[in-house]
């Protein structure tokens, strides 16, 4: 996907998520940190635009729901912030990469220290396979075959697969 | 980094680390929910040899924020009563199964000794040590600086009153020197250590001299028990020469200084009663910040890889006169 690519599919499914919530009542965009922000962000340009309204866009760091605490280095190092009470909202998590799931199901938790939203659904641009948990998307901007060695870089200039190189120690 | 027993094994950098990380958990303590699963199955057990009630209370609510479970032991109702030494307690406590021992103790030292009997088995936690030090105060004093003012880098900072006696000042001056402040220790010569060589401070002796130029005033509790030892001639007398008064706020404080205290405050002694509550007064802010940078303290120890995260290269040139466990110095103090 080259840069044009990515602007499209933010388009397609930012009417998606109007069309499937009949409007944009009670809407948030949560994007997590750190892949999922900008995409959040880019996503709430294009609804302002469709539909002529501005929808609270918050950030989300996981870590500390992480399940491979203790296992692998894991450090909070950005920002949470919730920017309106989630009691009824429809939550639209936001990320760049889907893969084990994991991080998705740690959002879940994380989000229910928020409040009771009426729903969550899920809007990523590239849904690469390999799920480990039951955890689907709502809004996928590409579907991209990957093996589980290969790695994806979603970025405002496209979304590039490479080689997962290794770190060496 | 496996255990927290001195501000002195701490770089500049881990220092900053930590207070980036206690960024974090303020915000998990302003949830509606405010608690994180990021200890789940962790055993926390509090080994107090010493009074307290904040320092407890703040690393309790630390520990259950963060879903770690919690003991406490405490000497009055322990088998110390019956003789038991300091390690047979601590080998008794490992052998439960416990991840962290969070301990204060009446002497210098203790800490790093239990370190050494439990090896890298399990983490311990420095939350005072006699007249030595207590790294999670100073960390927090440090965080609520940065809040008000951004940084620590530039500011001038006055610690006042017993600092021969306060394990407070100790880390304190470790810290806020190591982020870049100027300390200046106001005291009367006899509530100053015998030796200040190789610390990296000022010392006044008159409080009012020294007030228009900082921009902190931090309060050390003037124990009532000096008065025995004849350190003060009396009580009236400190206030009059070191006590924060309105009058001496009002007359040399500069607009923007912040007034700190570690607590519990003698209000009308080191303190005011309504100096205490002026809005230039930090010392709730304090307390509230102690819990979220004890979760980061705790949570960088008994969490992932911890030492993998902080650097395990100690910055020697932090560390003051007293070496770690150099000496087991008798001293009670609170």
């Amino acid at each position: 996907m080259d840069a044009d690519d990515v602007r499209r599919a933010i388009w397609r499914m930012a009417h998606e998520i109007v069309e499937r919530n009949q409007g944009l009542d009670n809407v948030v965009l949560i994007g997590l940190q750190t892949g999922g922000v900008l995409i959040a962000e880019a996503f709430a340009e294009a609804l302002a635009e469709i539909d002529g309204t501005e929808v609270p866009v918050g950030t989300l760091d996981v870590a500390l729901h992480r399940d491979d605490i203790g296992i692998r280095p894991v450090l909070p190092e950005a920002e949470t912030h919730i920017p309106v009470d989630l009691d009824g909202a429809i939550v639209v998590l936001v990320d760049d990469v889907l893969f084990t799931g994991r991080t998705i199901r740690a959002a879940l938790d994380a989000l229910s220290s928020y409040g009771r939203p009426r729903a969550v659904q899920l809007a990523v641009m590239v849904d690469r396979g390999h799920r480990e948990l039951p955890i689907r998307p709502d809004y996928v901007g590409k579907n991209l075959p990957t093996r589980r060695d290969e790695m994806v870089n979603v970025s405002p200039s496209g979304v590039e697969l490479g080689e997962l190189v290794k770190e060496g120690r | 980094m496996k255990h927290l027993l001195s501000i002195g094994d701490l770089t500049p950098g881990d220092l900053d680390q930590l207070m980036r990380l206690t960024d974090r958990f303020v915000e998990v303590s302003q949830r509606q929910i405010p608690k994180v699963p990021a200890l789940r199955g962790k055993n926390v057990v509090w080994l107090f040899y010493e009074d307290s009630t904040r320092t407890r209370l703040s690393f309790e609510t630390a520990a259950k924020r963060l879903s770690a479970d919690t003991m406490t032991f405490s000497v009055g109702s322990s088998s110390v009563k019956k003789g038991e030494s300091l390690r047979d307690t601590v080998l008794t406590i490992e052998a439960m199964g416990v991840d962290g021992i969070v301990v204060r103790h009446a002497s210098a030292g203790v800490p790093w000794q239990i370190a050494r009997w439990l090896e890298d088995r399990v983490s311990v936690v420095n939350a005072g040590d006699g007249w030595h030090e207590h790294p999670t105060q100073a960390l927090l004093d440090c965080y609520t600086i940065r809040e008000a003012r951004g940084t620590l880098e530039g500011l001038r900072i006055g610690i006042v009153g017993d600092v021969k006696h306060s394990r407070v000042a100790r880390s304190d001056v470790l810290a806020f020197t190591a982020l870049g402040a100027e300390v200046v220790l106001v005291a009367p010569p006899t509530l100053l250590p015998p030796s200040l060589a190789g610390w990296p401070v000022r010392v006044s002796h008159d409080l009012d001299a020294v007030l228009p130029d900082l921009d902190i005033v931090y309060l050390l509790r003037m124990q009532r028990e000096r008065m025995t030892e004849h350190l003060v001639p009396s009580l009236r007398e400190y206030t009059a020469r070191y006590g924060l008064t309105r009058r001496r706020v009002e007359a040399h404080l500069g607009d923007d200084a912040l007034v700190m205290h570690p607590g519990p405050m003698n209000r009308g002694v080191e303190i005011s009663a309504e100096v205490a509550d002026l809005p230039r007064s930090v010392i709730v802010d304090q307390v509230r910040n102690g819990v979220a940078v004890r979760m980061a303290v705790l949570y960088l120890l008994l969490g992932a890889g911890a030492e993998r995260v902080l650097d395990p290269e100690p910055d020697m040139d932090n560390a003051l006169d007293l070496a770690p466990g150099e000496a087991l110095t008798e001293g009670a103090t609170r």
